[in-house]
């Protein structure tokens, strides 16, 4: 019985992460549901050993179930007949395996069916199922809408919707058209209240819509007429045992073949308002953004993972004049920076996920009852971090994915070119994760104000005071040298004030903060656990030179510059 | 009437990947090194009772197993997947049992459990191979018995279905309950353990484990009776012990030898058409195929 999570033991290392005992405490409002549930914990230990142990049923159920099959689902894929889909059959035996286990909403309450975990080990199971089968993470990411119900929703809808998601029936958020990708507030899909039934009607087209014949699905769709931007959209609960939507067609995708992308119409499909109107895009999907987004990252690190075991399984096996071909350095360079890569985007990955937590957490209670002044300080704090480091985040973690993936054919050579081998279906899966939830462009865009107003730079200065083993005493040195550049490059280009000349260094800028930020997050890994030693070595001098390099551009370039980019 | 399940198990040591360590100077298995394991046939078996429990509204499923203290993990993980409860029979007098024996201990437990109406097991352990502790313990009881299980069709009005693998073919056989059936490792495999029963099992004990329990969780003991995992000496289950264990035992182990497996007779053959053909020949000359 092979286990993903007992054969990788960084994932225990993430898990067991000093800041866990404040997160679980108040997740489980000291323990006051252990009198109530018999699978409740009794205190943090037992909750900590709760979530080794669940993980532990993910980890076996990636390693014996969902990898094996994913070449098949990967070949077959869903098929489409009378408006409805029907799963690849591996994809089945998943969906069905993961009910048994238990494992659907994962992060509800428990009084809703749930097991209320936070997010981190909620993460850590999507982080391991991706690197099983990627198309697979997306059908089990998509639990996340069941928090947008729960933070949103109305009691009883929480009450209707919520145990059916724990139970294993699946979600979808609808949000995409043919004519509103990336700029949602041109949403045209349109809602219609009818007074005599005392409910609202759908009718228009989606597109692009993972998992769009599922049970449950959020819909983000125009309810004031005449309106034309994202003040007049909301969203809405589209159960499908009401009928009205039917799937027009699948898209034949390059990648996660095995996860449903559909094309809807919605034909006076009979809906329910979610939360209020005229707050759909504005405030709801931006919070459903940006825990799909976290979703995102974790498939992009077990994108990473993956591609590092291929890559060095094959790279041991392979004998070229007359040795294995991790022996040259040209071969074993790739292989470290990969474990690099795949290192740090996992430390962003857990980093993120615990801003997100102890802040929605806090924010939780806070319906509860009235928060301490410093409890609201924290949440805050926390709050702000998470708003920083998602889409920093998401925007590294998933290129690092895209080059890892690719750095595991390059090492594969022909053969990594052929179908036979994994390393092809991770690089055609990896490619979308730098494409939805917000391209990476869009997360610079996202990203950028915490490079204005100093959010990462004081995080990286807080990073620096902590203590490092002396060791590590000159890998420090060259992060705060990395810093001084990124301090100098900011002040050049936000002094001129020209929004265009910002915008065209923004994904450099973003880049820099997040090369520091990962190397310190390295740092603190490595000194927690010497495994990580080598990847703070090898990420730091790999994060220097494209800071040097960012440097050397940001210093040379000037605004007259942009005239020779521009296209007419 | 709700249905009653018993489920035979028995923990073995992992000989699926056996090492250089596994056996000792003197032939006997190396326990230490070998993981123990859940007899992957049992857990078949037990797939098999929590379908009639996910189908039957109102089912059991019970689990005994014979074996040391640590034996108590099958039945956690048995509870961990679905099982209601689980009772170990564990007595110094049942060690060094032939199948005879187990047998006979295993009856007078489910005698003393007293209402079944199934009673399911494994087709074979991995350890002995023997395939005989399921039949001995219909005999013991004077039960039916229906081995080499692959599905069990239906349950209704005290008769069960069952559809058998057999060496040439399958067969489909009814037969009244109670009655034993042992299943095969081409029956379904087992359902993964579930993130709630485990939550809510993990702290399960039995008396003797309990002493080493983390003082933080002992009060959970007395407040979550589920928690205590039941326990069974041979005098308890009204076993004569001279029928237990190595008494009991007429199989007596003469001796054993190890095998070393090496390439005698083996031939290099270049992959031309030529070469392959008078494989071919030589294969159906010798009747390797048909």
């Amino acid at each position: 019985m092979a286990n993903y999570f007992l054969d990788t033991p960084v994932y225990k290392h993430h898990l067991h992460h000093p800041l866990m005992k404040r997160i679980v405490e108040v997740k489980e409002r000291n323990y006051a549901d252990r009198n109530v549930y018999d699978y409740a914990p009794i205190d943090f230990e037992d909750a900590m050993d709760s979530y080794e142990k669940v993980l532990e049923i993910v980890g076996e159920i990636c390693a014996d179930s969902i990898a094996p099959n994913a070449p098949e689902v990967d070949l077959q894929g869903p098929s489409l007949a009378n408006g409805r889909v029907s799963y690849a059959l591996g994809t089945q035996g998943n969906m069905e395996t993961v009910r048994k286990a238990g494992l659907m909403g994962m992060a509800m309450p428990r009084r809703y069916g749930g097991l209320n975990f936070p997010c981190v080990p909620y993460i850590m199971a999507a982080d391991m199922v991706s690197r099983a089968d990627a198309g697979f993470e997306n059908l089990w990411g998509l639990q996340d809408c069941a928090e947008t119900l729960y933070e949103f929703g109305s009691e009883d809808q929480r009450q209707r919707y919520i145990p059916r998601v724990c139970s294993g029936e699946t979600m979808s958020m609808d949000l995409t058209e043919p004519d509103a990708g990336s700029d949602l507030q041109s949403v045209m899909l349109r809602a219609t209240y009818s007074r005599e039934d005392n409910c609202w009607y759908l009718n228009g087209v989606k597109r692009f819509i993972t998992n769009g014949d599922a049970d449950i699905h959020l819909v983000l769709a125009r309810s004031e007429e005449a309106t034309k931007d994202g003040r007049g959209l909301s969203l809405f609960i589209y159960d499908k045992r009401n009928g009205g939507v039917n799937v027009r067609r699948i898209e034949n995708k390059l990648g996660i073949k095995g996860s449903p992308t559909c094309e809807l119409v919605y034909k006076n499909a009979r809906a329910e308002l979610c939360g209020e109107r005229r707050l759909g895009l504005i405030k709801y999907v931006m919070a459903l953004m940006n825990s799909a987004r976290l979703g995102i990252m974790a498939q992009a690190v077990g994108l990473s993972e993956a591609a590092c075991w291929e890559a060095y399984a094959y790279a041991r096996e392979r004998k070229q004049f007359g040795k294995a071909i991790m022996g040259f350095p040209a071969v074993y360079e790739m292989l470290a920076l990969m474990r690099a890569k795949a290192d740090a985007s996992r430390a962003m990955l857990y980093e993120t996920a615990r801003f997100v937590d102890l802040y929605k957490v806090l924010e939780d209670v806070s319906k509860e009852r009235k928060l301490l002044p410093e409890e609201r300080q924290e949440m805050k704090k926390y709050g702000k971090l998470a708003d920083a480091f998602t889409p920093m985040g998401k925007a590294m973690t998933t290129e690092y994915a895209n080059q890892n993936a690719y750095d595991a054919i390059q090492i594969h050579g022909g053969s990594g070119f052929m179908k036979d081998y994994t390393c092809e279906r991770l690089y055609r899966d990896a490619r979308i994760t730098n494409i939805y939830e917000g391209t990476t462009q869009l997360q610079v865009v996202a990203a950028i104000r915490h490079v204005t107003t100093g959010t990462y730079l004081s995080q990286i200065r807080d990073y620096e005071a902590l203590h490092y083993n002396p060791e590590m005493e000159n890998l420090k040195q060259k992060l705060m040298e990395m810093t001084t550049r990124y301090e100098s490059i900011v002040t050049i280009v936000t002094e001129p004030k020209d929004s265009e000349y910002l915008d065209f260094h923004a994904r450099r800028m973003v880049e820099a903060a997040a090369h520091c930020i990962l190397g310190y997050l390295l740092l603190q890994d490595a000194n927690a656990d010497p495994y990580f030693r080598r990847s703070a070595e090898v990420y730091v001098r790999y994060a220097q030179a494209e800071v040097d390099g960012i440097y050397s551009c940001i210093t040379r370039s000037d605004r007259k510059d942009l005239g020779y980019f521009k296209v007419e | 009437m709700s249905l009653k399940i018993i489920v035979l198990a028995k923990q073995v040591p992992d000989t699926r990947n056996v090492g250089k360590d596994a056996m000792k100077a003197d032939g006997t298995v190396n326990r230490s090194v070998l993981p123990a394991i859940f007899n992957p046939e049992d857990l078949n078996a037990l797939e098999q009772a929590l379908r009639l429990k996910d189908t039957h509204p109102g089912a059991t499923v019970t689990l005994l197993t014979m074996g040391p203290q640590r034996a108590a993990e099958i039945i956690r993980e048995g509870l961990y997947r679905g099982a209601d409860k689980g009772y170990l029979l564990t007595d110094r007098a049942f060690a060094g049992a032939d199948t005879l024996a187990t047998s006979y201990a295993l009856a007078m437990a489910i005698r003393k459990i007293k209402t079944y109406d199934l009673i399911l097991c494994g087709r074979q352990a991995i350890d002995g191979d023997t395939a005989q502790v399921g039949p001995q313990v219909a005999e013991k009881l004077g039960l039916a018995q229906i081995t080499y299980a692959e599905a069990i069709r239906k349950v209704e009005n005290g008769k069960i279905t069952v559809v058998r693998r057999l060496e040439r073919g399958i067969e489909t056989v009814e037969a009244t309950l109670p009655v034993v059936v042992t299943v095969n490792g081409t029956a379904p495999a087992c359902r993964p353990r579930n993130a709630r029963y485990v939550q809510k099992y993990k702290h399960a004990k039995t008396i003797a484990e309990q002493q080493n329990a983390h003082a933080d969780y002992l009060h959970l003991f007395n407040a979550r009776a589920y928690l205590n995992l039941e326990e069974w000496s041979a005098a308890e289950v009204n076993a004569d012990v001279r029928l237990c264990g190595l008494s009991g035992s007429p199989t007596k182990v003469k001796k054993i030898e190890n095998v070393v497996f090496q390439t005698k007779e083996s031939k290099t053959m270049e992959p031309t058409d030529e070469h392959i053909n008078e494989l071919m020949k030589e294969l159906i000359t010798n009747h390797t195929i048909a």
